[in-house]
């Protein structure tokens, strides 16, 4: 019987399953055990509770008075916009640095290959305190802030004048809003007739001129507000405008200076990876520069680049919880408040990593979709 | 890249031609130019004054840099904490350990980087002495003091963190890679599933889990080192990353590999350590240093659950006193001179490696 292959792998495999089961449930025993010791309640109902900690950066309303789960949707919030805003900073400042270190300008060249070198070779984190610690301790306090027109450069941020709500900036909004909605389709329409006719409009500047137009309209059409809240210096700090804190615009930075570094070298990978002949031909139908890089090597550069950006992507989101060491209240902060405070080590630990887990595999599958989209047809 | 005739031509006039085409062959380009070179000398004339004109050097007291302060660096603070710095609260006396097992972590990357020393026994006889010698180094015992490791920091925690959080993450990676290569669906679950868990969480949740969760599957009263603890969870975190690269080696290698062991009549143990794992691993050597200068810094993470590594030893060593602390730039430049040291070095070397490797070794 043990000579039969398949009779020793059904075997393996009740062993590797039992091992683990018995691992699990020694764990688990113990677990039980220790927390009736401390005299710890297992289970979720912790997250109704009255958190009882403020927060200082909230996406959505948010008292000290309100539940764990608020707290948490909260950190949440934060760590999506922070990394949402840093893939698309990174995003810009890496293509122009990836574009940079293959100018025919040595200079640039140069330049665009030292940024990647220096900053890929230093942990993020210590980028992360270096950036913290020059905008907390070296820019002025608050009564000597830095004035930039009506906005103040300090210790607490960077305050500006910031429009008081009002219906007419929501419609301005509604307006950008149906403006890249138009851009989206017209540009598929454009794209479809060039197709068929071999001809076709322009897409850049009727786009363009949707996106001044509509949210104008917007604006005007409710009542066209002209009401800014400008920040005003009191004691402690600004009252009115919109202060950006500190912890956020370190963290901004630090992330998408550290990423676009390494998204820089895969569109540089990425268009060495477009054979020299494509380049020839465009030049030979008279693209200039600017037209060959845009029409013919970015989008077949672009195939190849979309599987290491996701995880670069990935890596910038799963960084953001680096914002734990400067303060900046992401999830892990706000979950490690909550464990401290609570106890409930283990539901916030598995909550916290199910998130971050749910997040990648998001951003994974919406990636995988467009890689899926943009793949080479062959006829 | 000069055109040959260009060769015999003056060095003056051959100069000229390489600005024309590198610097200014259009309008738009010598724009370029002018622009690069004036943020160049207004960030770095601004740069070097701080950082070198203005600068206080070697041994100085608090006084004399106040006096330049927001002028010029304050390279004193460097001078008067690099001990601090490097190793830590370590006993002051036995601090010749902590840098001789420095050397020694320098010197098993530094082996392992030779052609020498790439054969299985070899870097294994290299890593495990190593690290033995080092662990001796820094704990004591059998003719030297005993150190508790409540006292351990500064770089040789970096490095061990690194070296070990490598070594011993090495076979639980290939283990997993084979795994998720298995023909046995529990096996292969159990490998995707660790995997992509893993994969899909940052290392400061792993590391919160290491220094939180441990203590409470293991039985009551007993506990585990700090240190311990972060070092096993790098290892588990680790294990996962170098498992995708040791597959990737794995899927890299033609069907034939397999129908030839299968052929002479190799079990699967035999088939994978004698046929496919030597071809496999060699493969993934440039993918594994750079994984490794991946982990070098990711190390720096340990600072969240407060282990004294290379980071935190230089934070704390001038924020925590009152007369320097306002000199933390020059100390995180410091830091960052250090990290970038090795892992400029480290990475240049892998891409020497790619260059190398897929010149003479192409299959």
């Amino acid at each position: 019987m043990w000579s039969s292959e398949r009779f020793r792998n059904i075997v393996y495999q009740i062993a590797l399953l039992s091992l683990v089961g018995a691992l699990i449930g020694y764990a688990a025993y113990n677990l039980v055990h220790n927390l009736e010791s401390r005299a710890i309640a297992i289970g979720f109902s912790y997250l109704g509770q009255e958190a009882g900690f403020d927060v200082s950066e909230t996406l959505i309303d948010y008292e000290p008075t309100h539940s764990y789960a608020r707290a948490f949707v909260v950190g949440l919030l934060n760590t999506l916009f922070v990394s949402a805003v840093a893939i698309v900073a990174a995003s810009v400042l890496g293509l122009v640095v990836g574009i940079g270190r293959l100018s025919p300008n040595w200079l640039l060249r140069k330049l665009a290959g030292a940024y990647v070198e220096s900053v890929r070779n230093v942990p993020l984190i210590l980028q992360l305190l270096l950036w913290y610690g020059v905008l907390t301790e070296l820019l002025p306090p608050v009564a000597e802030a830095i004035v930039l027109g009506s906005a103040f450069l300090s210790q607490r941020g960077i305050s500006l004048p910031w429009p008081t709500p009002h219906a007419g900036w929501w419609a301005a909004l509604l307006g950008l809003f149906l403006a890249v909605l138009f851009a989206f389709l017209w540009a598929r329409a454009v794209r479809r007739r060039r197709e068929r006719a071999g001809r076709a409009p322009a897409v850049l500047w009727p786009s363009l001129a949707a996106g001044v137009v509509l949210p104008l309209a917007g604006w005007a059409v409710f009542g066209a507000p002209s009401e800014l809240s400008t920040p005003a210096m009191t004691g402690f700090g600004f009252e009115g405008g919109k202060t950006v804190s500190p912890e956020f615009i370190a963290l901004f930075l630090g992330l998408s200076v550290y990423t676009a570094a390494f998204i820089a070298e895969i569109v540089r990978g990425g268009i060495l990876s477009v054979s020299r002949g494509q380049s020839d031909a465009a030049e030979a139908l008279g693209l200039s520069r600017g037209q060959r890089l845009r029409l013919v090597i970015l989008p077949q550069a672009l195939r190849v680049m979309i599987p290491p950006l996701t995880s670069q992507y990935l890596n910038l989101t799963k960084n953001s919880s680096l914002a734990v060491a400067i303060g900046y209240p992401d999830l892990v902060s706000i979950s490690n408040t909550t464990l401290n405070q609570t106890g409930q080590a283990i539901e916030a630990i598995t909550l916290m990593m199910a998130v971050y887990l749910a997040v990648s595999l998001a951003i994974s599958g919406l990636m995988n979709w467009y890689n899926h989209r943009v793949r080479l047809v062959e006829r | 890249m000069h055109p040959p005739a260009s060769a015999h031509r003056p060095f003056a006039a051959r100069s000229l031609d390489w600005l024309r085409e590198n610097l200014f062959s259009t309008p738009a380009n010598a724009l370029i130019t002018l622009l690069t070179l004036a943020l160049l000398l207004w960030a770095g004339s601004s740069f070097v004054s701080w950082a070198v004109l203005h600068a206080v050097w070697g041994r100085a007291d608090v006084a004399t840099c106040n006096a330049l302060f927001g002028q010029g660096a304050c390279w004193a603070v460097i001078a008067d904490k690099w001990r601090h710095m490097l190793f830590g609260i370590y006993p002051q006396g036995e601090q010749w350990r902590s840098a001789l097992a420095v050397v020694i972590f320098c010197a098993i990357i530094v082996l392992s980087a030779m052609r020498a020393f790439w054969h299985v026994w070899r870097l294994l006889a290299l890593w495990l002495s190593g690290s033995l010698l080092c662990a001796w180094l820094l704990a004591g015992g059998f003719a030297l003091t005993p150190v508790p490791t409540a006292l351990w920091g500064g770089l040789p925690i970096t490095l061990m963190l690194a070296v070990f959080g490598t070594l011993f993450a090495f076979p639980l990676g290939i283990l997993l890679a084979l795994g998720r290569r298995s023909a046995l669906p529990i096996v292969r679950a159990a490998s995707i599933v660790y995997i992509e868990l893993v994969r899909g969480v940052p290392l400061i949740t792993v590391l919160f889990m290491a220094s939180i969760m441990f203590a409470l599957f293991l039985p009551e009263g007993v506990s585990f080192d700090k240190l311990l603890r972060a070092q096993v969870a790098i290892v588990l975190f680790n294990a996962a990353y170098i498992a995708e690269i040791v597959r990737a080696g794995l899927q890299a290698l033609p069907r034939g590999q397999y129908e030839a062991a299968d052929a002479l009549g190799l079990g699967y143990w035999q088939t994978q350590l004698l046929v496919i794992l030597p071809q496999a691993l060699k493969i993934t050597i440039p993918a594994q240093v750079n994984s490794f200068i991946d982990n070098f810094k990711d190390t720096s993470l340990v600072i969240i659950v407060s282990i004294f590594d290379f980071l935190y030893a230089v934070r704390q060593a001038v924020i925590s006193d009152l007369d320097w602390r306002h000199y933390f730039v020059e100390g995180y430049l410091f830091a960052m001179a250090v990290y970038w040291l090795f892992c400029y070095a480290m990475s240049h070397y892998s891409q020497w490696l790619e260059k190398h490797l897929s010149r003479d070794h192409r299959l």
